[in-house]
């Protein structure tokens, strides 16, 4: 379903094309990074920390490299100090301990052997020796008095520091006068949250291929949301010239923000200078949990304060995430993330605290769903208290364009009352509420964003046209770019082929991230393409000697009054003698991003005897801007729902007391199933972006927001219990339906 | 090192390979045989994206042993088009946009291939329990259950 507001009517953009790369993905040739090998490859396997923070005080490599088939070790003396300044010291650092584990599972060292089984068994044959030091593990934990430090090359940023400190970053924003808007307040609430550490789960474990030749250039295929960012990290901690290094990206089996960064590339990359032939690297999926990934754990405490009639005055939070061992901006992210209502008085104290646990990454929205868990289960608390309709009180609180976001900026054209009036007509919302069910509301923001992005685009002899960028595809991209180059040359989009290029074929372009694909990159294929119908004017007037400025460009031809229409296919066949190849490349670094706002709502039933909960019903509304492929704008609601579903319900790290990872697989950290689930109803609401050409915003990122709340929020209307806590797994919600 | 010669066939095709002890037949299909539709998620058994058929039953092939397979016939997602024409379950994974990254497809298509082999009238339920072992963390589902459905209803039309 699709709410949309009045926008012109595409061709090709708002279709549903099967997508390009789906051929390949249905019948098993589709490459990923762990598909390829070269010939004389070797593997590599780790050695991994068993501590969670210790001093390394000796590594023996002698046995493992006489073992058979080893022809490479590294250690972290492999690579060089780059300084704590540099800004990719940490990465450096995360790849490959130094003279300190911060983490259990903390690499330490790799060995490349001609079969995995010989590195594995060379593996268990390094020697290390630590001295362990004291380690911390909760935020509570790292922020008290005294407590030991995490990791002493963290410094707190965005302040003059001194000393090194367990805070990466404090953030405190203002506004009004919240200790004068509380005491006015007619009604208070005020609640202390707190969530688990969450996996992206992304179902490929990291893998990389790396061949580094006699010329000491390495190319690199690998699974990642960003391969530029590849390239510049493998060359940082290598020591390297970016130039040395080309990123060649592989199909990748999902990232969710968690393959923003890298873990292997430079392993290999050293690996193979040493030994002189391809490494691969593929992480077991105990790797990938304990030594990638996580979102914050956090602590949130929120108080708000509103009138009789629902205005909500003020609100004061102070909110801490838990980053790890390295620093991490996640608390400033948390505050800025505080942006769907209007607060005239605001206070907001929020802190990125380390830890001795796993570098904590990206992951969809990153932040935001631990401020939105919070805010949006004390919003509801208010409705329910004032007895107002849960979606009447977002709107009457709702930040419309101008208003600003709790970092002082206004917002610009957005959609959030459109979806909290398109659930309010669903047909899901107008009916009643299951027997025995409780239903939930909550909303989400995200701010998307811009960066830099290129685009080439060839309009082939034949008449078809290839588009090529520099973003890796996660979630149907290619087919958004293939739409927008269809609708502006007027091609048939099966006439296009849409390709991601290695680091050496296509301009600079940043990492698939925060939702700015079909927005930014989409731009760029945008812009190529004009460029391209100026040249195809050009072309045309030659062909019917008419002036270029009496050519149009309509539905895929030049058309000059008077004169036949000359087709895009027929100017292309013609291109050697009009002047030659028809190619044009854009490059940007778009402004103008568009926030996205969704709402969701939730019927679900909870199992008095086992805490159990059963979503009955889910739908999620979302603001587009324009839904370029509906079908994978509904994909990346529906996922996002469903993976803010696992967090709010089940998913959790399991720490033990040394700090290791008890639940490092997909049996114990369980994702939803199918069986879990029913159908995920979506509706796109097209508010659109005034800043992009076809009105983009961005889907990716928002739709895990709202979940958590939207479930508590069902939760409590089910059984009247305010659950504070994520997940909500059996035995929490046991445990309060008992205290109840 | 011990190695056991293996014959079995893989997609109708007679094949042999020598197993080296204790790799697993997801490892022989994908670096043996060259067959990579097949995919190693977590080695565990937990996320169903090495799913393949042995001799007709569904099986995550990182938790059987090579050697095991000899005389089988077995079917990976390199096997359920046929010829050129796509099974009726590639068609509408691709129609209904059933898949996003794209790693999960494949283990999901062999799954959903064995549910309709076995039932070619499943509820909603009985397809969203018949994949409870196939892990995706793209689509929610949604589109997933959706295209087993309507590639149901395409085969019964087709044997009708």
């Amino acid at each position: 379903m699709t709410a949309t507001e009045n926008r012109p009517t595409y061709k090709w953009v708002g279709t549903r094309p099967i997508r390009h790369d789906g051929y390949d993905k249905v019948t098993g040739k589709a490459r990923f990074a762990a598909d390829l090998d070269l010939p004389g490859q070797l593997r590599a396997v780790y050695v991994r920390s068993p501590h969670a923070h210790a001093r390394i005080m000796s590594i023996d490599t002698e046995a493992a490299e006489a073992m058979p088939g080893v022809k490479a070790v590294v250690t972290g003396a492999d690579f060089p100090d780059l300084g704590v300044a540099d800004p990719e010291y940490d990465v450096s650092v995360n790849v490959m301990a130094r003279d300190t584990v911060y983490y259990h599972g903390h690499a330490v060292a790799a060995v490349a052997a001609t079969s995995r089984e010989l590195a594995a068994e060379a593996a268990a044959a390094i020697v290390v020796e630590y001295e362990e030091l004291p380690a911390v593990f909760t935020i509570d934990e790292a922020m008290a008095e005294g407590a030991p430090l995490v990791n002493e090359n963290n410094y707190t940023k965005f302040i003059k520091a001194d000393e090194p400190s367990n805070l990466s970053t404090i953030t405190n924003l203002e506004r009004g006068e919240v200790d004068g808007a509380f005491a006015a307040a007619d009604l208070v609430i005020e609640r202390e949250f707190t969530t688990s550490a969450v996996h992206q789960g992304y179902i490929e474990p990291h893998a990389c291929v790396v061949d580094t030749g006699a010329d000491g250039k390495a190319s690199v295929w690998c699974s990642s949301q960003g391969h530029f960012r590849v390239r510049s990290s493998t060359a940082a901690v290598l020591g390297w010239d970016v130039s040395r290094v080309k990123v060649t990206p592989a199909e990748i089996g999902g990232g969710f923000g968690g393959k923003t960064t890298i873990y292997i590339e430079p392993i290999a990359a050293r690996l193979s200078e040493m030994a002189g032939r391809p490494v691969k690297i593929v992480m077991t999926r105990d790797e990938v949990f304990r030594a990638t990934g996580p979102a914050p754990a956090s602590k949130v405490r929120v108080r708000v304060g509103a009138t009789n009639d629902g205005e909500l005055t003020a609100l004061e939070a102070w909110m801490a995430y838990n980053v790890g061992a390295f620093g991490n901006v996640a608390g400033m992210v948390g505050a800025m993330s505080v942006a769907s209502y209007k607060f005239p008085n605001l206070k907001l104290e929020a802190y990125s605290v380390l830890t001795n646990l796993p570098k904590s990454a990206a992951y969809r929205s990153p932040s935001a769903p631990h401020a939105a868990f919070a805010i949006e289960s004390v919003v509801d608390e208010i409705a329910q208290k004032l007895d107002i309709d849960p979606i009447e009180l977002r709107l009457k609180n709702a930040a419309v364009e101008g208003d600003l976001t709790a970092m002082g900026m206004p917002h610009p054209r957005i959609g959030f009352v459109e979806c909290l009036e398109a659930v309010r007509e669903s047909e899901h919302y107008g009916s009643p509420v299951p027997a025995g069910a409780g239903r939930g509301i909550a909303a989400g923001f995200w701010f998307n964003i811009g960066e830099q992005s290129s685009a080439t685009v060839h309009v082939n002899e034949d008449g078809t046209a290839t588009v090529i960028t520099g973003s890796p595809d996660i979630g149907g991209s290619r087919a958004s770019m293939a739409l927008m180059a269809a609708e502006e040359l007027g091609l048939d989009v099966h006439s296009i082929t849409p390709l991601v290029a290695d680091t050496e074929s296509v301009g600079f372009t940043d990492t698939t991230e925060g939702s700015r694909t079909t927005f930014a990159t989409g731009m760029a294929v945008v812009h190529a393409c004009r460029e391209l119908i100026d040249d195809m004017r050009s072309r045309a007037a030659t062909i019917l000697s008419v002036d270029v400025d009496e050519v149009v460009w309509v539905d895929g031809a030049a058309v000059a009054e008077g004169n036949d229409p000359v087709p895009l296919a027929s100017i292309a066949a013609q291109a050697k003698r009009t002047g030659g190849p028809l190619t044009a490349s854009a490059s940007l670094n778009a402004g103008g991003a568009g926030p996205s706002f969704a709402v969701h709502c939730c019927d679900l039933s909870i199992d008095e005897e086992t805490g159990h909960t059963t979503v009955l019903r889910y739908t999620a509304a979302q603001d587009a801007g324009t839904a370029i492929h509906p079908s994978y704008v509904e994909g990346q609601l529906q996922g996002g729902s469903v993976q803010g579903i696992g967090w709010a319900l089940n998913e959790e790290y399991i720490f033990n007391d040394d700090g290791s990872v008890d639940n490092p697989s997909f049996l114990d950290y369980r994702i939803p199933v199918a069986s879990d689930l029913p159908m995920i109803e979506t509706i796109i609401v097209e508010v659109p972006n005034p800043s992009h050409p076809y009105g983009v915003r961005g889907v990716g990122e928002t739709g895990i927001v709202p979940p958590m709340a939207t479930i508590a929020n069902a939760i409590s209307r089910a059984a009247g219990i305010r659950m504070t806590a994520l997940p909500m797994s059996p035995p929490h919600v046991l445990r309060a339906l008992n205290e109840r | 090192m011990n190695r056991t010669h293996v014959n079995c066939t893989v997609n109708g095709d007679d094949v042999d390979f020598l197993a080296a002890d204790g790799i697993s037949l997801l490892d022989a299909l994908r670096d043996e045989l060259g067959l990579t539709g097949a995919k190693e998620g977590c080695g565990t058994g937990d996320c169903g994206a090495c799913s393949v058929l042995i001799d007709g039953k569904l099986n995550c092939s990182c938790l059987v042993l090579a050697p095991e397979a000899e005389g089988a016939e077995i079917v990976t997602v390199e096997g359920i088009a046929d010829g050129d024409r796509l099974h009726p379950l590639q068609q509408t994974f691709l129609e209904g946009a059933a898949l996003q990254c794209g790693i999960c497809t494949p283990g999901v298509l062999v799954a959903a291939k064995a549910l309709l082999d076995a039932n070619p009238d499943p509820t909603e339920t009985e397809i969203r329990y018949a994949l409870a072992g196939n892990l995706c963390r793209c689509t929610g589902y949604d589109k997933i259950i959706r295209s087993v459905q309507e590639a149901a209803v395409q085969l019964r039309e087709a044997t009708r």
